[in-house]
């Protein structure tokens, strides 16, 4: 008999989150991966600023609040205090890669040995929808009404492609959570993040591509082609980087 | 009874370095004591000093700004400083870098050629010890049995061999 | 021979928090307390469980503080006034988390990026808001190297006690002079931390460290808990050193280098049969109010010698409730005031119904 059940590294908490909003799924698929790996009480937890703020309440593990984008500075911090505990941060897009960019970079850099889960949803979620460094050009926001002029505002970052650049990056990885099969993979991925911390790998990185059907404006199910057709190809999923299979390959 | 004493020059001659040598001087005394390295809007201008006080009761301010012993190592130091030196202060002089004297007549000044020497005696570098040797002897700063023991205090153990020319250097600025 | 030896202010300092159990420390390079961290970076490689990391900004570097603070283990950090003011908000994170931490700024004179020498301009910011927020932070000003040994000593346990920030504000005099010292401090009191991040090892409830609190009658009984414990603080914690002031009629107030000069004037005002006294103020905040009212019931003047523009001079009034008059004796940009700064000043209280 098969019996779905919670996993244990989840409270009893109601998400928060509104409803079509993958962070559910991402959370769930984090708490699996410290069930799996046997770790739920020496995991500790930092939640970042934005939708996934109250992060706290969901893991049934330590937990620490950091301020918008510095949740890598503390993750540091609570690594370095004790190497054996585990420690993940969990971040959206403005966080971990606009008012967070030079933490992130530098804790990639260091080869911190922590697991990172970026949500990249093209935008600001809990202010109400303001655009994002993830925010694809011509997506309309709040602050880009007219869509994004990349000639006036810049590019999207794509942060999978950037922090493969640093030597200390040990593993990146983009995935999803639109389909079965894409759930498959995150979970594989997020499991392997947590498990090259176990084993002193040093930095890894699960960004997961999102939707936010409230501020896309779009009902969940449409979100959800909106994420394949419009981020996906701009977010190409896969392996950026992975430190030890290519070592293991040039032996 | 409490001594200020200044020691200024050029960066790079080991003002400092002397600076110490009184203060552990001072801690092997017993004495209440305070060593300052230039900080503050002196260290513009190219000149390096240092306020040193040794004092039978607590010190105040750590600043230096009327010396009772001035021991001038350029000739800016000097010129900055021989007014601010107390009335019935000493002033030594590296005469090998300094030709002018010393104007005030309220002060005892002595000359010793400590850079010239230094080279002469094969103590390059050392012309901070031999100008500190010349002041020690003549403001009376510490009894000479001291000097040995202060600077095996100061001279780190991995550096055992500058024990012998520091010394020999202090010893050539004492008796000269 | 004393068990004395010769320290620099700022290596003391960095010595004294090994000594009291720090083993962690964060910082980013900024000029006049660069010795603190390049202290640590030689000395925690060598010590059981020792951490040094130089940050990637001050940001970050307040912020790993809070990472390890929140695990319940002894931390700190060391800047310079701009770097402070960039490790403000992470300030206001350790005060609405509640976590105790050592801040170290070893300030030298600003707006802006300001100078290199010696200020003491951070008063307010560390007395009045050190970030945004209603908080305060245990403030403590060292005026010779022992102090900055034993402040630090005092700073942890402090820190610990009330689950609050200490810092100590120290400046490039401080930092930049050796005296002898003595770093034997005794034993270090322990405290439980049931609070902290330790992983649950699924034998308790997680612990979670927060300031966020949406719902605002939630976060109103927070401030008042804090503000409680402020006020029990102030009660009792205040630390504040006299000199002759028995029969003083002019009462300098100052701290760190500010006092050092004043004791000479001091002494010199004495030779002439002027009768002045000092309070040195050790703790900033809380402020040694009560010292200060039962003084402006004796003398006829006050005068504040300070690095800044008179920035303590309202804690001085507000403490005697502008009883008696308050003079300001100030350097600021980097000068010190002299020891004839000061006796002019002393002069010039005597006038002003001070001294007869």
């Amino acid at each position: 008999m098969i019996v779905f059940e919670k996993p244990k590294a989840l409270t009893d908490a109601t998400l928060h989150y509104c409803p079509g909003c993958t962070h559910g799924i991402i959370h769930r698929l984090v708490a699996e991966a410290i069930d799996e790996l046997g770790i739920q009480g020496r995991t500790i937890g930092v939640a970042s600023v934005g939708c996934s703020v109250m992060a706290y309440n969901y893991f049934d593990v330590d937990m620490v609040q950091a301020a918008h984008g510095r949740a890598p500075a503390v993750a540091t911090g609570v690594k370095r205090s004790d190497p054996n505990n585990i420690v993940f941060t969990y971040q959206g897009d403005g966080d971990l890669a606009a008012i967070g960019t030079a933490e992130t970079v530098h804790s990639a850099a260091r080869g911190e040995n922590i697991t990172v889960i970026f949500v990249n949803n093209a935008i600001y979620g809990m202010t109400g929808g303001q655009m994002a460094p993830t925010t694809l050009p011509g997506q309309i926001t709040q602050t880009s009404p007219y869509g994004r002029d990349v000639e006036k505002v810049g590019y999207p970052v794509k942060v999978c492609e950037m922090l493969s650049q640093l030597d200390g990056a040990t593993y990146l990885e983009r995935v999803a959570v639109n389909n079965v099969k894409n759930v498959k993979n995150a979970k594989k991925a997020i499991l392997k993040a947590f498990k090259n911390q176990v084993e002193g790998k040093g930095f890894s990185l699960v960004e997961v591509v999102s939707t936010c059907p409230t501020n896309w404006g779009l009902e969940p199910s449409k979100a959800l082609g909106w994420l394949e057709e419009n981020m996906i190809p701009y977010y190409p999923l896969g392996v950026y980087k992975d430190k030890y299979k290519e070592e293991g390959e040039a032996k | 009874m409490t001594t200020q004493i200044l020691i200024a020059g050029f960066g790079g001659q080991g003002i400092l370095f002397s600076g110490k040598f009184l203060a552990y001087e001072g801690l092997l005394e017993g004495k209440e004591l305070s060593w300052l390295p230039s900080y503050g809007p002196e260290m513009r201008g190219g000149t390096a000093n240092c306020s040193i006080i040794l004092s039978d009761t607590k010190v105040g301010s750590p600043i230096v700004s009327n010396p009772d012993v001035l021991i001038a190592m350029n000739a800016p130091s000097l010129d900055k400083y021989e007014n601010e030196t107390v009335s019935g202060g000493i002033i030594i002089v590296d005469s090998s870098l300094i030709s002018r004297k010393v104007e005030r007549e309220d002060v005892n000044a002595f000359y010793i050629p400590a850079t010239k020497l230094a080279s002469e005696e094969n103590l390059a570098g050392l012309a901070n010890m031999i100008i500190l040797g010349h002041a020690i002897k003549k403001a009376n700063l510490c009894p000479h049995e001291n000097l040995e023991a202060t600077m095996k205090k100061l001279v780190p153990a991995k550096k055992q061999h500058l024990l012998e020319p520091n010394l020999r250097a202090l010893e050539l600025g004492y008796n000269y | 021979m004393s068990d004395k030896v010769l320290m620099k202010g700022n290596e003391a300092l960095a010595e004294a928090a090994i000594m009291a159990g720090c083993r962690h420390y964060f910082g980013y390079p900024i000029t006049p307390q660069t010795e603190v961290a390049a202290y640590m970076s030689k000395r925690m490689p060598k010590i059981d469980g020792g951490v040094f990391l130089q940050a990637e900004s001050e940001i970050a570097a307040i912020n790993m503080v809070i990472g390890v603070a929140a695990t319940g283990k002894r931390v700190m950090t060391s800047s310079s006034s701009p770097g402070i003011s960039l490790k403000s908000e992470g300030l206001s994170y350790l005060a609405g988390c509640d976590l105790p931490a050592l801040i170290v700024n070893v300030q030298r004179g600003g707006p802006g990026l300001g100078g290199i020498q010696p200020s003491q301009s951070d008063y307010f910011h560390a007395t009045r808001g050190a970030g945004h927020g209603d908080f305060h932070m245990l403030v403590l000003a060292p005026n010779s190297v022992q102090e900055m040994v034993s402040l630090v000593f005092k700073g942890f346990d402090l820190a610990e006690k009330y689950r609050m920030t200490a810092m100590i504000l120290s400046d490039g005099t401080m930092g930049q002079m050796m005296e002898p010292v003595s770093l034997d401090m005794g034993e270090i009191k322990q405290y439980d931390k049931p609070w902290a991040l330790t992983g649950t090892e699924l034998k308790r409830k997680p612990n979670i460290v927060n300031s966020l609190y949406l719902k605002p009658e939630e976060l109103e009984v927070k401030n008042f808990e804090r503000y409680e414990k402020y006020k029990a603080i102030e009660e009792t914690e205040a630390m504040y050193d006299e000199y002759m002031m028995e029969d003083a009629e002019i009462c300098i107030v100052a701290f760190g280098v500010a006092s050092r000069v004043s004791q000479n004037a001091i002494d010199q005002a004495r030779a002439q049969g002027i009768k002045v006294g000092m309070i040195r103020p050790i703790t900033l905040w809380p402020f040694p109010k009560k010292a200060l009212l039962k003084a402006s019931e004796k003398v006829n003047a006050f005068v504040s010698v300070e690095l800044s523009m008179g920035q303590m001079v309202e804690d001085i009034e507000l403490a005697t409730r502008c009883a008696k008059p308050v003079l300001l004796c100030n350097r600021v940009g980097g000068m010190i005031p002299t020891t004839e700064d000061v006796l002019n000043k002393i002069m010039e209280a005597t006038k002003v119904g001070g001294a007869k």
